[in-house]
């Protein structure tokens, strides 16, 4: 048991240690090589653009059934008005960066391992080393500067149709008075419940983008290494959101205190 | 031109080259020979520090590029061009877009000077007019082709072939193996040739050398090799396994 435990504690630093050295080469890339622009605009679009709608879809689905879950306590109360506020608030700080991280990592994430790993196990990217180019300026940087550059947008995208949504069906569909609605909703979200949001967002894309990048770069053994890389990067991905979820939470409460 | 001094490189433990040494000289070709999964595409990876090895030298025009940082090998890369097992064509680009990639990577701008050497790089591998084909749409043996083309248009002074006539028909495989001897003529590169195939080694070598576990346990001439009694030489060349029905 002990040694199970121990040798578990091992893997996950040492891929701690190696998702480490990735991210410190891609950043050290990104100064000390030239950016690879082209690349990185179609990574946008294929990382950004095209993830628009399921996050959208996702950013209104939560909103909706957020704002009718709080209306159906809070009605008990006489408390209908401050339905908005609070839908706001944890599509800001909660459920607009985790669920579209957690969507992203999906979507784009596995698709950035598959691709990858294709590319490992048919030696292109030993191919591109053999030209002298660095598979981390290649592949990864154009990843990484399109996740960090879409994440926040996506975020702030998914928090937007929420609130929307939540609007829509508390107002209209359940009858909530609509200007104290309004009036809580801009009195109580706060220029630091939107920075928490923007925050969180860039930290996913982090942790995406360096994840399934690494398990694409790892994969090994033919085709059922492409097969399982983007299950991989799927999980740690969406374990490692949740797990930094909770640390970013705490920390940026500190930072950003409630109601500031 | 390349030297190799005591390489040696072991995966998960198991060792897969012991103190390997082999030299290459400048406009010869080099045929390594050894059975599947005897390291020979290990010591090719090696010589373009594709593999970092437990120990031993690579010496490149003198240049030891063991421990030579990532930056800093793109220059040894420049003059040896690696045609890869399955050709590891760029699946996303064109064959034109493949064969300019090394171009474009050294710099050069003008697009007229890619399409040229594009053009001149196919047209030596008989491929001309191919430019926009996708290597999806390629056969097994035009893609070693393309491969070959996209080694040979940034024009490196030599050539690694990692097993270059795995996965053809015979007819093909002899293509590739005048391909081999035509561009080492016209264009005066040194080759090394990994291949399990001895009629690419009778055709293309100038000097063979026979991997056996993991250590060379020939490097000599053709005929020496066709003249040897050891049983080690002789199985491998007739192809004997030594196992009964």
């Amino acid at each position: 048991m002990i040694t199970a435990i121990g040798r578990t504690t091992l893997l996950a630093l040492t891929y701690l240690g190696e998702l480490g050295i990735l991210l410190g080469n891609t950043i050290s890339a990104m100064f000390a090589a030239p950016i690879r622009w082209k690349l990185a605009l179609h990574q946008i679009i294929e990382t950004g653009a095209r993830s628009q709608i399921v996050v959208a879809v996702t950013g209104a689905f939560t909103g909706a059934v957020f704002a009718a879950q709080i209306f159906f306590q809070f009605h008990r109360f006489g408390m209908d008005s401050a339905v908005g506020s609070v839908a706001s608030l944890a599509l800001f700080r909660e459920l607009g960066p985790t669920l579209t991280a957690l969507m992203v990592a999906g979507r784009v994430g596995a698709a950035i391992a598959a691709e990858i790993g294709t590319m490992k196990v048919t030696e292109q990217v030993d191919a591109l080393r053999s030209f002298g180019v660095s598979p981390i300026d290649y592949l990864v940087v154009p990843r990484s500067i399109a996740m960090m550059v879409s994440m926040p947008l996506l975020v702030a995208e998914a928090c937007a149709f929420g609130i929307l949504a939540s609007y829509l069906i508390a107002v209209p569909m359940l009858g909530v008075a609509e200007a104290p609605y309004l009036r809580n909703l801009t009195f109580y979200t706060h220029g630091s419940d939107i920075a928490i949001a923007t925050i969180k967002g860039f930290v996913f894309a982090v942790i995406i983008v360096s994840v399934s990048c690494h398990e694409g770069l790892e994969t090994s053994n033919g085709a059922a290494g492409v097969g399982r890389a983007p299950t991989r990067a799927v999980v740690i991905s969406s374990l490692a959101i949740l797990g930094m979820n909770l640390i970013l939470t705490f920390a940026l409460n500190i930072i950003f205190p409630s109601g500031q | 031109m390349i030297e190799v001094r005591k390489l040696s490189k072991s995966f998960g433990g198991r060792p897969v080259l012991r103190e390997v040494d082999l030299t290459v000289e400048e406009g010869k070709t080099l045929v390594v020979l050894g059975r599947s999964g005897c390291g020979k595409s290990v010591v090719l990876k090696h010589l373009i520090g594709l593999l970092k090895p437990d120990s031993g030298e690579v010496l490149v025009d003198g240049e030891d590029i063991i421990g030579l940082p990532e930056r800093k090998l793109t220059a040894v890369r420049r003059k040896i061009g690696m045609l890869f097992q399955s050709a590891a064509l760029f699946d996303s680009m064109s064959v034109e877009g493949n064969l300019a990639f090394p171009l474009r990577e050294q710099g050069i701008r003008n697009e007229k000077e890619i399409d040229t050497r594009v053009a001149e790089a196919l047209d030596m591998v008989e491929l001309a007019g191919e430019q926009h084909k996708m290597p999806a749409d390629l056969s097994g043996g035009m893609r070693k082709r393309v491969g070959l083309a996209r080694t040979i248009v940034g024009r490196p002074r030599c050539v690694l072939y990692d097993e270059p006539t795995t996965g053809l028909d015979p007819i093909t495989s002899d293509s590739i193996n005048h391909l081999i001897r035509r561009l080492q003529r016209k264009l005066g590169v040194t080759s090394i040739v990994v291949t399990h195939d001895m009629k690419t080694a009778f055709h293309c070598a100038d000097r063979v050398a026979l991997l056996h576990e993991g250590r060379v346990h020939y490097d000599g001439t053709v005929e020496g090799l066709k003249a040897s009694t050891d049983p080690v030489i002789t199985d491998f060349i007739e192809g004997r396994s030594g196992e009964s029905d």
